[in-house]
């Protein structure tokens, strides 16, 4: 070969493409990207995000370029497809079963104080159970804060696996629910077992409470708890209140009691 | 995007612009790596590495100087390439299938393969220069830097670089010639 044929033939050796996932690996090296997967759930297909610090987002999207772009401009980072790591994905099936054996990390980085308080109180919710909103404000010490509770949760970044469809009105009716709608929460707790119609029935009849006439304990229609109450021996409270003055105490499982009963010097306790 | 359009963005911004400095210079830095290293395993790993490192330090310190973008990500490569190379021993570049497969357009089927069995062959001899003159002959020839360029990258007197480039390309051509020989005993 002749120096010109070799320098044509370096010339073409210039006719190189980065493989694709070289810049997919970068972003991820580099944190500037979240690796994302979609996954089959009781609500359809989601798309999951994650990084080294847990999961970081669950969308519902049309398309993962869809994904990608809610994505961004949620939190600010770009998202590339990637296999979803196998123990991840098995243990986010187990958890849409109810089997919390395996622990689950969640990056809640950009969000308040109040709001990550918020979501970890949710995420103390058993499966196929339902808290409400007043709940969670008074467990998390700021019982007045309710709204502020509604729209911690209607911004909550990885619903389902943070359970802010477990958190319903106080009355008893669902409310609202980030993901697709309202409809969806409705199915998503029909997924865990939770007898929606029947619960809306009793909201509306202003039930609030179950109680037991053996052992004076009242909970939260779906504490489990309640499950072992024999129909012969349960009693509808309407209120707090009403389950007090009968001399009920509440139950230790599902810490039914409202704000106002805690606070020091509040009559009902000091008279029971 | 241009050099110094992605030099006043990571000015900005480097988190935001790093992503699009990633879509600019992606093809240049596998490309670079895959000559040096002989193996796109490796050119992949080296052009990742480098990219990580740009951005750390991008993070750390303000951006290379105007115009400069381009011969720092070189340098930056080629850091990263050296280091490799001096650890133990890369495994030896086994060549790439996918360099013996592409045709090229235009060209009967005899031909391009003959034609790709060359290129193959030229890649291979290059990834096994001596460092020095591997270096300087594909930033030259395959990346097409200017001396300048390749002075600030190699951190050399442009005079140096040249010397070296021509005598890389004599041992390019020694290398072939005995290659051919082999080939035909």
């Amino acid at each position: 070969m002749t120096e010109t044929e070799i320098l044509e033939k370096l010339e073409e050796l210039r006719e190189v493409r980065a493989p694709a996932g070289l810049r997919a690996n970068t972003l991820l090296a580099t944190g500037l990207a979240d690796a994302y997967f979609p996954l089959e759930t009781p609500l359809g297909r989601l798309y999951v995000a994650h990084n080294p610090r847990g999961l970081s987002a669950v969308l519902h999207a049309r398309s993962p370029q869809d994904f990608e772009r809610a994505f961004q401009a949620e939190l600010g980072r770009l998202a590339v497809p990637q296999d979803p790591p196998p123990k991840l994905e098995a243990t986010l099936r187990e958890w849409l079963r109810g089997d919390h054996r395996h622990k689950l990390r969640f990056d809640l980085r950009g969000l308040g104080e109040f709001q990550q308080a918020v979501l970890f109180k949710a995420l103390e919710i058993p499966y196929g159970q339902i808290r409400p909103y007043s709940w969670i404000a008074r467990e998390i010490g700021r019982p007045k804060a309710v709204r502020a509770v509604g729209t911690a949760l209607a911004h909550n970044p990885i619903p389902l696996f943070i359970p802010c469809h477990r958190v319903v009105r106080t009355d008893g009716h669902l409310g609202n629910y980030s993901l697709i709608g309202p409809e969806a929460k409705r199915t998503v707790l029909e997924a865990e077992g939770v007898a929606v119609d029947d619960l809306v029935r009793l909201a509306d009849s202003g039930i609030r409470y179950f109680g037991s006439d053996t052992t004076h304990i009242f909970c939260f229609p779906t504490c489990r708890y309640n499950k072992t109450l024999t129909p012969r021996h349960k009693v509808q409270f309407t209120s707090e209140a009403a389950a007090r003055a009968a001399g009920y105490r509440p139950c230790k499982i599902c810490k039914p009691s409202c704000a106002e009963s805690y606070a020091d010097g509040d009559p009902r306790v000091t008279a029971s | 995007m241009s050099e110094v359009e992605l030099e006043m963005a990571l000015r900005a911004d480097v988190k935001a612009a790093f992503p699009m400095l990633v879509e600019t210079y992606q093809d240049a830095l596998y490309r670079f790596g895959l000559r040096l290293t002989g193996n796109s395993h490796d050119a992949e790993e080296v052009a990742q590495d480098a990219f990580v490192r740009a951005f750390r330090w991008l993070l750390a310190n303000s951006p290379p100087g105007e115009g400069q973008l381009k011969a720092w990500l070189y340098q930056v490569t080629l850091n990263v390439f050296r280091n490799r190379v001096r650890k133990p021993k890369l495994p030896t570049a086994a060549l790439d299938a996918a360099e013996l497969v592409r045709g090229d357009d235009g060209l009967e089927p005899a031909t391009a393969a003959a034609a790709a069995e060359t290129r193959a062959e030229l890649a291979q001899v290059l990834s096994r220069l001596p460092l020095r003159y591997r270096e300087a002959v594909v930033l030259r020839h395959v990346e097409d830097l200017t001396y300048p360029e390749m002075a600030a990258v190699l951190a050399r007197p442009e005079g140096t670089v040249k010397s070296d480039v021509h005598r890389g390309l004599g041992l390019l051509r020694a290398a072939l010639a005995e290659t051919r020989e082999e080939v035909l005993v």
